[in-house]
């Protein structure tokens, strides 16, 4: 080890004490360290990055020509339409968990637990620099639709709109990964939080347009909340200001989110009271 | 002088096992407190329920008169605490962390900043700015003790703070200790299983064994508890012999076994020595070593329980 000689004690200010922070300040504490993380993580976005670009452009490859075949009045675009899944690729399953369940196995967590901020801001403080994260990953794919030729009915502001669903989804669904995290203190488990995203993800229009599904998976996909949120994007490309859809899509994210982030509190609970 | 530390009959248990099966404290404000055990004597469970992050089976507890379940958030404003692990994020700086520790606590920016400068003199000068994973055990454990008292706190709980530090590291830490204490009147919590640290630092020792606390008292009380002297006395074997011959000795107090010998009390060892020596020889034991020294707490340790801290 380095063998500095300790310098000596300067006297203490006595009168610097500790006092109550506040819960935002207190969040945004936890968010600015969690993003100062980011870049030094580069293995928790990196793969994000380019998964998603991959399938949409495979996907593209190998389904636009028979999907732009089917008669109809000829407006479809398959880029267009494929877009929605890229981002929701990109931005499912990406949070801190895994960063979450590192502060638990080396005791950083207690130490957190240890000063007097509340235990909300601890989670949501992890989920705005997520929230952070998945606006920029949605970033590339868009630029990427865009460089392809795909058009935004619904214009610039659409884009925004586009960008914040996609945000918005990656939010919801990180209760999964941090309540997995808390209950196990594991990074594998974490891991395999990814495989909930399969039921949601292929169970859907993800792929092919909803009409176009067999029957017994079209009914499924009328029951799948992702359904609705792919739904509500694909129509800020393609039709413009559809706000029924965009509620639609909404609500099926505030679902989602709801389940997902009563599942992350729980185990918040959960680990405090076992601590 | 009020009390920084009150428990009654304070336990805790996990499923069957008892873990602290009902401790009693009294520590004194601007006191350091030794918490002396071995391994799974239930020291480190006492201070996660002290320090509010475990909930109590039973019994209660009081820092500087605030509950620990009613008041876990006002103790935790008067409270820095040191756990067992240097609980450190290795991505981070020295200076993120303590910047991070300070925000947390409510300290302003300008704040932070004159704390830091206040408190490096605990790390490595030209450590602050680097990456954590880059430092040394000793750095980390350095670091944790200055991140837990980045807000002044007015006690401080160390958790084993120096267990598996070289010695000059371990002096550093001893050294801030004693600093926090004399200068700043900090009350000082300290667990550890050197019988030594604990009898250097602490004006009064709590010895803990399974889950409760056996002794309390000055380390120099509890070493009077056992006698003035001490004499240890190799030998390879009858053994049993032995222990019965010394018994009967005038000179002798007690005799126990140790792992290494017999360790006979004795009240003037200067005196006793020859008469044991003596004494061993008619009988015709061999004595491989014989040697007279002044009681430990680890002796103490022996007394009360039959068992060591630490192997001779």
């Amino acid at each position: 080890m380095a063998t500095t000689t300790p310098a000596k004690a300067s006297i203490n200010d006595k009168t610097i004490v500790a006092k109550p922070s506040g819960f935002l300040s207190d969040m945004f504490v936890i968010a600015g360290r969690a993003i100062k993380s980011i870049p030094r993580e580069p293995e928790v976005f990196i793969p994000a990055l380019f998964i998603p670009a991959f399938f949409f452009i495979v996907n593209i490859g190998a389904l636009q020509d028979v999907t732009e075949s089917i008669p109809g009045d000829g407006s479809f675009s398959y880029k267009a339409f494929q877009m929605p899944t890229a981002i929701i690729f990109a931005v499912t399953g990406i949070s801190r968990a895994n960063g979450l369940v590192t502060d638990i196995s080396t005791g950083y967590f207690d130490r957190l637990l240890l000063t007097p901020t509340k235990r909300l801001p601890l989670l949501l403080g992890l989920m705005v620099a997520d929230f952070l994260l998945v606006i920029l990953l949605c970033l590339p794919v868009v630029a990427l639709g865009l460089a392809l030729g795909v058009h935004f009915e619904s214009g610039i502001l659409g884009i925004f709109a586009f960008v914040l669903l996609g945000g918005l989804w990656g939010l919801a669904f990180t209760g999964f990964p941090y309540s997995i995290a808390l209950k196990t203190g594991s990074a594998a488990a974490v891991g395999s939080s990814f495989l909930l995203f399969f039921p949601f993800a292929f169970l859907t229009s993800s792929t092919i347009p909803l009409d176009l599904l067999t029957g017994w998976l079209r009914t499924i996909a009328k029951f799948n909340p992702l359904t609705y949120i792919l739904e509500g994007m694909r129509s800020l490309v393609t039709e413009g200001w559809d706000w029924t859809a965009i509620w639609q899509a909404l609500a099926a994210i505030a679902i989602v989110g709801g389940f997902s982030q009563f599942l992350s509190l729980m185990a918040l609970r959960g680990r405090i009271k076992r601590n | 002088m009020t009390n920084a530390i009150t428990a009654n009959q304070l336990a805790r248990s996990f499923g069957d096992v008892k873990a602290v099966t009902g401790v009693d404290l009294e520590v004194k404000e601007g006191e350091i407190y030794g918490f002396l055990g071995p391994n799974g004597a239930g020291k480190s469970t006492v201070v996660r329920m002290l320090t509010t992050l475990l909930s109590p089976t039973s019994g209660s507890a009081q820092i500087l008169g605030m509950d620990v379940v009613k008041q876990a958030n006002d103790v935790r404003l008067q409270i820095g605490v040191a756990l067992q692990e240097a609980s450190l994020d290795k991505k981070q700086t020295g200076r993120e962390i303590l910047t991070l520790q300070g925000r947390l606590y409510g300290l302003n920016k300008k704040q932070i900043e004159k704390r830091i400068a206040e408190v490096s003199h605990v790390i490595d000068s030209d450590a602050i700015d680097r990456k954590i994973g880059t430092y040394s055990g000793g750095m980390e454990r350095r670091l944790d003790l200055a991140a837990s008292i980045m807000h002044n706190p007015k006690l401080l709980f160390l958790d084993e703070p120096t267990t598996g530090l070289d010695p000059q590291s371990r002096a550093s830490v001893w050294e801030e200790v004693r600093r926090l204490n004399t200068d700043l009147g900090t009350t000082i919590f300290l667990t550890t299983q050197y019988l030594e640290e604990a009898d250097e630092l602490s004006d009064r020792v709590g010895i803990m064994n399974k889950g409760a606390l056996v002794a309390e008292g000055s380390p120099t009380d509890l070493k009077k508890s056992v006698g003035s002297d001490v004499i240890q006395v190799k030998i390879d074997q009858q053994t049993d012999a032995a222990k019965a011959l010394l018994s009967e000795l005038s000179s002798v107090e007690k005799v126990e076994s140790g792992p290494k010998g017999l360790l006979i009390s004795v009240n003037n060892g200067a005196a006793a020595v020859s008469s044991i020596a003596v004494a061993l020889n008619d009988a015709q034991i061999n004595v491989q070593e014989l040697t007279l020294r002044t009681p430990t707490l680890d002796d103490v340790f022996l007394d009360l329980t039959g068992d060591r801290i630490e192997v001779l």
